[in-house]
């Protein structure tokens, strides 16, 4: 039996991926779902065999300078491949909305599903990435294919105003994340996280070039993760991309961000005034997100909004360098994120993505309303689904940091995403439908979305698996 | 036997949603919970303090949290009463046009959340559970409820969960006072732990703070409670006998049960805080009662107001006082759910609750007029009905701490005062009486039909109920008295 080991993983990833879109393009006659299914198939092969892992050296020399296989690498690389398949499956739902905008693009609906595979290898060589360049360099894997995929649907003028932002304040970014390596390389020497840590602590450098390095990756990163005041992108490009993409998005970009955030906060720490600027962003973002989604009529533009205002809660995390915390949160925002973007797709389809074609669900189509209902209440944050959970270790975090300010915003934001994610409750229950048609859900989506559910309320009462794997 | 208390309405909930006929599914549920809690009284160990029929499962290692249930007398109490109104709600439920089956499952969500609440020994499932009963509350008021419902459901859903978020922070700071290897959210692990090392003194002050203002909104303490008349006017009589009846009396529960034993000092340093508040709840919320127009917004109020009596009980932390709370928290449940039940009753049958268009009404509905005359009297507090013995050793625990004091007589005040309050409920509930069902019936009411026989056993069972402890508050008394008596040599 070979051995596997973490690397191995990624490389499957992108062999599958690079496979897919050759196969697209040399083997016409295929019908193009099948490339979707043979990435959910390929992709779960590969998370069954990231259990069964070779223990992870301790090496420190070679390729394992900027590649970490920890636990943390390991969790989070398991959370994109499941955000990944989820998200092909999400796809295959919305093939024909695609197809019927556009009659040329549905030739090219191999691309589409080929190219998440590749996002997702660059997110899981995030997840691990120790050093600045291959940071660097994976990020930009990332968000190059995403730059694809936001504007996929290229007649739609709102997908390609969404492109076109998201190309060009990620390019922003991009540059801001690259001036800020370069300033602590100045400084230190160094592009590895751990030996920055180092010459950080030793304090022989100048502190406040450093800082301003590490002011410049912050907001390189804010981008990625949306927090204010780096958000302006955000509800447009969730509401023009795909919406399997804004999903995607909105999971697994942020997720990833949150890792590098992590990994990058720590030698970041050492430098003065550090953590009261995190707490200050935090305090923007959950105030600026959950204010900005209490208007909102159209659900993607609310989730998006919501992405924000939950970024600010995992940030509340991250400044209290919870990272316990804030990988449960992100579990949990998988969840139910992946769950309202999937329902939302399939509930679009017939009555478009605004809070109003909801109306009267709970007639139309049962389970998608009760599925619905679960999404919400995780979202807002109710006991019994994971989403509590989440806030629940942030907030314990929080007090235990004293940080006051952090915990009064949070309780009252948390009383106003009540209002905003009841409001779709209200729109599926009290009000009287439009229409009565029928929605039907393939059996694909209804299996994921009952596992969803499922999965949302188990670690809602049972959170202790999660934490078990972030120990090893 | 407790899991069973907690899990039967969510599995009648679960079925309902599966099919199964809505309205039978429930009751049984409802009934055989009545019974089971019946059982559990009948092998309750009363002398013992402390809890019984424990059950505990570990959830997380790390944070200490299980999923744990047990009952000492309190909780019992609490349990009866829980049980009974649930199957008094679910009786008069009756039959609903549409989504019958989403009702009567978001209504055994709603029992199931208060039963869970009630038996919980775990700090976080004693919060979770609560928070159960959010939603369906939420989706009854705004689907089923009457006049402004939308308004209303807003309303108590944005105010509880600010309160219950304040709530949990409070816990969490509760939980975080332990040194951090003594960490629990195992309520009974805390109490020894708080008792063997007693939580310093500004630590309590905070938290003592934040649960207070955390429970007292969801309590409707007084400037927190303008959710409390709209969303019970709004609400389905089911709905708001439940809630009132109920589901308020969590959050004296969790003051009963976390505040008094564990941070003594935090209550004495806010007591004139809680005193002037309380005073608030029974003076001026009395006031504007005696103003209201319509039935069941003067119920509403109502039920604000006599929070406050829980609330000097509570206060005067002593035995007798916190006894009389507790009692008067049963004795108050029982009461207003009959209230709200024949309010729902009545509203079925004319379409309105204006008193300026009822009238009479005792001509056509004896039983009705009977049952409301009973649930008026308790509520005021004759003798000879449960609310009257509670009231009254809360009268005396409050004036005894006064003189145990023996400074500035706050309490001796607020005992006065709140006596006068009793005049005020006299007031407004004889002329709600008196302009619901005496006096002449106008044209239109006069075919009216009164409560149908089915309809009768669960008044039958709330009067018996309020008769009972009225006549034998004893036997009601015996039972809590152990943990309050354990949690006051403890402080001391």
């Amino acid at each position: 039996m070979i051995a596997i080991r973490a690397p191995y993983l990624e490389i499957a990833v992108l062999v599958l991926g690079v496979t897919i879109l050759l196969l697209e393009t040399f083997a016409a006659k295929i019908a193009k779902k099948t490339f979707a299914y043979a990435g959910i198939v390929g992709l779960a092969a590969v998370l069954v065999a990231s259990f069964f892992l070779e223990p992870s050296t301790q090496q420190t020399s070679g390729f394992w300078n900027f590649y970490s296989a920890d636990a943390l690498a390991i969790f989070f690389k398991r959370f994109m491949l499941v955000t990944t398949i989820i998200v092909l499956a999400m796809m295959v739902d919305y093939a024909p909305a695609l197809r019927k905008a556009d009659e040329s693009t549905s030739a090219n609906l191999g691309e589409f599903f080929s190219l998440p595979l590749l996002t997702c290898a660059g997110l899981m060589y995030l997840v691990s990435a120790i050093d600045f360049i291959f940071i660097f360099v994976s990020l930009e894997l990332v968000t190059i294919s995403f730059f694809v995929l936001v504007s996929f649907p290229r007649r739609n003028p709102i997908a390609l105003e969404a492109g076109v932002k998201y190309l060009i304040l990620g390019a922003l970014s991009t540059a801001f994340l690259v001036y800020g390596i370069t300033w602590i390389f100045g400084v230190t020497g160094e592009t590895n996280l751990a030996r920055i840590t180092a010459a950080f602590s030793s304090g022989k450098i100048d502190h406040h070039a450093a800082t301003f390095g590490a002011v410049l990756v912050l907001v390189g990163l804010g981008f990625k993760i949306a927090a204010v005041p780096f958000q302006m992108w955000v509800p447009d490009v969730y509401q023009g991309a795909p919406t399997p993409i804004t999903a995607f998005l909105s999971v697994g970009s942020k997720a990833a961000g949150f890792v590098v955030l992590l990994r990058v906060l720590q030698p970041f720490l050492m430098l003065p005034n550090m953590q009261r600027l995190v707490v200050l962003i935090a305090l923007l973002t959950v105030v600026y997100g959950n204010l900005a989604a209490l208007p909102q009529n159209n659900l993607k533009r609310l989730l998006g909004y919501s992405s924000i205002a939950h970024a600010g809660y995992l940030l509340i995390g991250v400044a209290c360098f919870d990272g316990r915390a804030v990988t449960f949160y992100l579990v949990a925002y998988l969840l139910m994120t992946l769950l309202s973007f999937a329902i939302l797709i399939i509930v679009a389809q017939q009555s478009g993505d605004e809070i109003s074609g909801f109306d009267g669900l709970a007639k139309r189509a049962p389970f998608l309303a009760f599925a619905m209902l679960v999404a919400m209440a995780s979202l807002a944050g109710l006991p019994f689904t994971a989403g509590f959970f989440g806030k629940f270790f942030i907030f314990v975090s929080a007090v235990a940091q004293k940080q006051t300010a952090l915990v009064a915003v949070g309780v009252v934001t948390v009383a106003c995403g009540f209002y905003y994610y009841l409001k779709v409750v209200r729109a599926m229950y009290w009000q009287p439908s439009t229409n009565n048609n029928a929605i039907s859900v393939s059996v694909l989506s209804r299996a994921i979305m009952i596992l969803l559910i499922i999965a949302t309320i188990v670690f809602g009462v049972y959170p202790q698996p999660i934490l078990e794997a972030l120990r090893r | 036997m407790l899991l069973f208390l907690v899990l039967c309405p969510i599995a009648a909930a679960v079925l309902i949603i599966a099919g199964t006929p809505a309205r039978l599914t429930a009751l049984v549920a409802a009934i055989s919970n009545l019974f089971v809690t019946l059982i559990l009284l009948s092998r309750f160990d009363q002398v013992a303090a402390g809890f019984q029929f424990v059950s505990s499962l570990l959830v997380s290692a790390d944070w200490r949290i299980h999923f744990a249930f047990g009952v000492d007398g309190l909780s019992l109490l609490m349990l009866l009463l829980a049980t009974s109104v649930s199957v008094a709600a679910v009786w008069f439920a009756g039959k609903i046009e549409n989504y019958e089956r989403a009702f009567y499952a978001s209504l055994l969500f709603i029992s199931a959340g208060a039963i869970g609440a009630f038996a919980s020994i775990d700090l976080f499932f004693f919060y979770a559970f609560h928070e159960l009963a959010l939603i369906p509350t939420f989706l009854l008021i705004g689907i089923w409820g009457t006049g402004n419902r939308s308004a209303a459901a807003w309303k108590i859903t944005i105010y509880l969960t600010l309160g219950s978020f304040v709530l949990l922070i409070g816990l969490i700071l509760l939980y975080q006072s332990l040194p951090a290897t003594a960490r629990t959210f195992d309520i009974r692990e805390l109490q020894a732990a708080v008792t063997a090392n007693p939580i310093a003194a500004p630590a309590q002050r905070h938290i003592y703070l934040l649960l207070l203002i955390g429970f007292g909104v969801l309590i409707s303490l007084f400037p927190f409670h303008s959710w409390a008349p709209e969303a019970y006017a709004s609400a389905p009589a089911p709905v708001a006998m439940l809630h009132a009846g109920v589901l308020k009396k969590f959050g004296l529960y969790g003051l009963l049960r976390l505040a008094i034993p564990m941070l003594p000092d935090g209550a004495h340093y806010w007591m004139y805080l809680l005193v002037i508040l309380l005073l608030g709840n029974i003076i001026y919320i009395g006031l504007v009662t005696i103003a209201q127009k319509q039935l069941d917004w003067m119920l509403g109020y109502s039920s604000v107001m006599h929070m406050g009596y829980i609330f000097l009980g509570i206060a005067s932390s002593n035995i007798l006082g916190t006894t009389g709370a507790a009692a008067l928290m049963f004795a108050h449940g029982l009461s207003i759910a009959l209230l709200f039940a024949i309010a729902g009753q009545i509203r079925n049958r004319t379409g309105t609750l204006l008193f300026d268009d009822l009238g009479g009404l005792a001509k056509v509905m004896p039983f009705a007029g009977l049952a409301f005359g009973f649930a008026t009297f308790a509520a005021i507090g004759l003798p000879g009905l449960a609310n009257f013995a509670s009231e009254i050793m809360i009268f005396f625990g409050a004036i005894r701490n006064g003189w145990e004091m023996q400074r500035f007589h706050i309490f001796q005040i607020a005992t006065v005062l709140a006596l006068w309050g009793v005049v005020i409920s006299t007031v407004y509930m004889l002329r709600a009486y008196r302009s619901a069902f005496m006096g002449t019936i106008a044209e239109r009411w006069t075919k009216l039909a009164d409560l149908d026989a089915g309809l009768r056993i669960p008044v039958a069972l709330l009067i018996a109920g309020l008769i009972w402890f009225g006549f034998f508050p004893q036997t009601l008394v015996r039972m809590v008295t152990p943990t309050f008596r354990t949690y006051f040599t403890a402080t001391k």
